[in-house]
């Protein structure tokens, strides 16, 4: 381990994606303290400046500063795009732990509810569903969730097929810990650091279909400032005001490519535990 | 083969099952009663009592939900998938009709970002550290990463308000089909490229690799007759994986491209609430996946001959 976190360190790739996603958990964190407008505060006589001394990035189409727009977008846009992360991951490592752990009928069960659920190309399903549940940013969260966590599980169970013949797992259970404290305390513990990996390697991904189904009309809504949001609201001042819609899809493109980065360097790093991991 | 492709084909069938079921079920995520919600559509108004019960019996929406699904799932079967709501034709004839121009769509694209990717993977690879090798893996970094909504709208300000080149939308010859087809497939020609690369290297480093350069052949026969061949497996299974992202991809880009495909009318069917359009789009478009996948899992075979199913 320490092996990997040295050559991660000698990553220059992944050191400056590391920066800039600390930079951006920054000004996710204290946006209210950094923006110099309020994001909502609507102001017809500045509509669709360009950048000037007053509003740095220009205005939008009802005079709101877009830079301060951004600022929240990104505490929006990060916020959503870690929670998603985090009820994906939860909810897959449950789900995988149960499988792998029971194995038998419940194992069975749920592996074909991954099978139908792959059946289905990635998006289409969480568009459906987060289009039915009603257009806001939590349903969107939610059918990411519903969606998303079978990759996760898959990982998980195989992790938890192998760790489960253990003899410290065998010890635990002659000395007649239940099924849950066994789970949380025994088995979680040793195959969650991969997840943790993917998770990071995912984060980008989760940011494109969050900002994606956004532009759609299917996530955050307008007033809210959110990067995905920000764009479709500004698609129809294009030819005007073109800054309307290049600095919010710069902001996702950055923030991808931070992550990004980063978690090339974490595969570079981890690779020889990682294939062994994808292989199971 | 044959017995495998029979039992690939045989398992399809309980997976179709638990899609169609999923698909039904979408239905019953609304918040609130379907039935309520599909009149207020069609009313544009709040419906009455009345009108509501009239509207569950027309279809069939009193049943318990197991019948219902039962009885959606026997229409289908029988090639009926519903009326739409909102266009008021049938939902398969909507769908055949949009399925086309998606399809040449997706074609293009995926043609357009192999035909790019591949040669680039292959020359960044043997030109291994030199300078075509960073600067396409750079922009490899920049294709995987760029957000293809926000990429298609720059394609459409710069191409074609600002050079007036190619058309900005809709649906006719080559040239409306150009900038959709590369917003789309940036992403994906990234990266095949990322991966052509990767493993054409691996290979150019195992034993037989050296056996063929220490008898004296030539690096080009020896890059295409035995390092290629063997590079080119992995390739094409991420090729199949992004069918998948493909498809997804396209819901975002037909809308931007005001493209008349499957996608953007899954979108408008969505924002209108066409529950029988989006409970029948979603399990066609499941159907298409499920069957490309497939022939990508076959064409393995092929390419491969260490892979045995059975």
């Amino acid at each position: 381990m320490n092996d990997s976190i040295h050559q991660l360190k000698r990553d220059k790739m992944a050191m400056i994606g590391m920066m800039i996603i600390a930079i951006l958990t920054f000004i996710a964190i204290f946006a209210p303290y950094l923006a110099l407008y309020d994001p909502l505060e609507v102001n017809m006589a500045d509509r669709l400046q360009m950048p000037n001394e007053k509003h740095p990035l220009g205005t939008d189409q009802l005079g709101r500063d877009l830079l301060s727009r951004l600022v929240y977008a990104t505490h929006v846009s990060i916020t959503a795009a870690a929670l998603a992360t985090f009820m994906i991951m939860t909810l897959g490592v449950t789900i995988g732990a149960i499988a792998g752990y029971f194995g038998g009928i419940v194992d069975q069960a749920i592996m074909r509810i991954v099978d139908v659920l792959l059946s289905f190309p990635s998006l289409i399903l969480t568009i459906a569903i987060a289009g039915i549940l009603g257009p806001s940013l939590i349903h969107l969260v939610i059918a990411m969730t519903a969606t998303g966590w079978v990759g996760y599980s898959r990982i998980i169970r195989g992790s938890v097929l192998s760790i489960k013949e253990k003899e410290f797992i065998e010890g635990a259970r002659a000395l007649g810990f239940g099924n849950l404290y066994i789970i949380t305390r025994h088995i979680i513990p040793n195959v969650i650091s991969p997840v943790i990996v993917i998770a990071t390697i995912d984060m980008g991904h989760i940011i494109l279909s969050i900002t994606g189904l956004s532009f759609l009309g299917l996530g955050a809504q307008p007033p809210t400032p959110e990067w995905g949001t920000m764009l479709n609201e500004g698609r129809p001042f294009m030819e005007t005001a073109p800054h309307l819609m290049i600095f919010p899809g710069l902001m996702i493109m950055i923030t991808v490519l931070a992550f990004n980065f980063l978690g090339d360097g974490l595969r570079d790093a981890l690779d020889p535990r990682m294939r062994e991991v994808m292989m199971k | 083969m044959k017995r495998y492709i029979a039992k690939r084909l045989l398992l399809l069938i309980p997976i179709m099952l638990g899609a169609s079921m999923l698909s039904y079920s979408i239905l019953y995520l609304a918040p609130g009663d379907p039935a309520e919600l599909m009149l207020e559509r069609q009313l544009q108004g709040v419906p009455t009592q009345e009108q509501i019960e009239a509207f569950k019996e027309e279809h069939g929406l009193n049943a318990p939900i197991p019948i219902q699904f039962a009885n959606w799932l026997y229409r289908i079967l029988h090639g009926d998938f519903g009326i739409s709501l909102r266009t008021e034709k049938p939902v398969l004839t909507e769908y055949l009709n949009r399925f086309p121009a998606s399809l040449v769509l997706f074609l293009m694209s995926q043609t357009l970002s192999i035909a790019i990717a591949i040669p680039l993977g292959i020359i960044s690879a043997v030109k291994h550290n030199s300078e075509i090798d960073h600067l396409s893996r750079f922009v490899a970094m920049i294709g995987v990463s760029v957000p293809n909504f926000w990429l298609g709208l720059l394609l459409i300000l710069f191409f074609a308000v600002y050079l007036g080149w190619l058309p900005a939308f809709g649906y006719g010859g080559f040239a409306h089909l150009i900038l959709p087809a590369l917003a789309l497939g940036v992403s994906g020609c990234a990266s095949i490229m990322r991966l052509m690369r990767a493993s054409l290297l691996d290979v150019l480093n195992q034993d037989y690799i050296r056996t063929a350069r220490a008898k004296g052949l030539c690096e080009r026969a020896i890059i295409v007759k035995h390092a290629l061949k063997n590079a080119l497996i992995p390739v094409v299974t991420v090729i199949g994986l992004h069918i998948g992202h493909l498809i997804s991809g396209m819901v975002i880009i037909e809308t931007i491209f005001a493209w008349p495909g499957v996608g953007r009318f899954l979108v408008e069917s969505i924002h209108a609430r066409d529950f029988p359009v989006i409970q029948g789009f979603v399990l066609l478009i499941a159907m298409i996946f499920v069957f490309s996948n497939l022939i990508v899992d076959i064409s393995y075979t092929y390419l491969d001959p260490r892979i045995r199913y059975e």
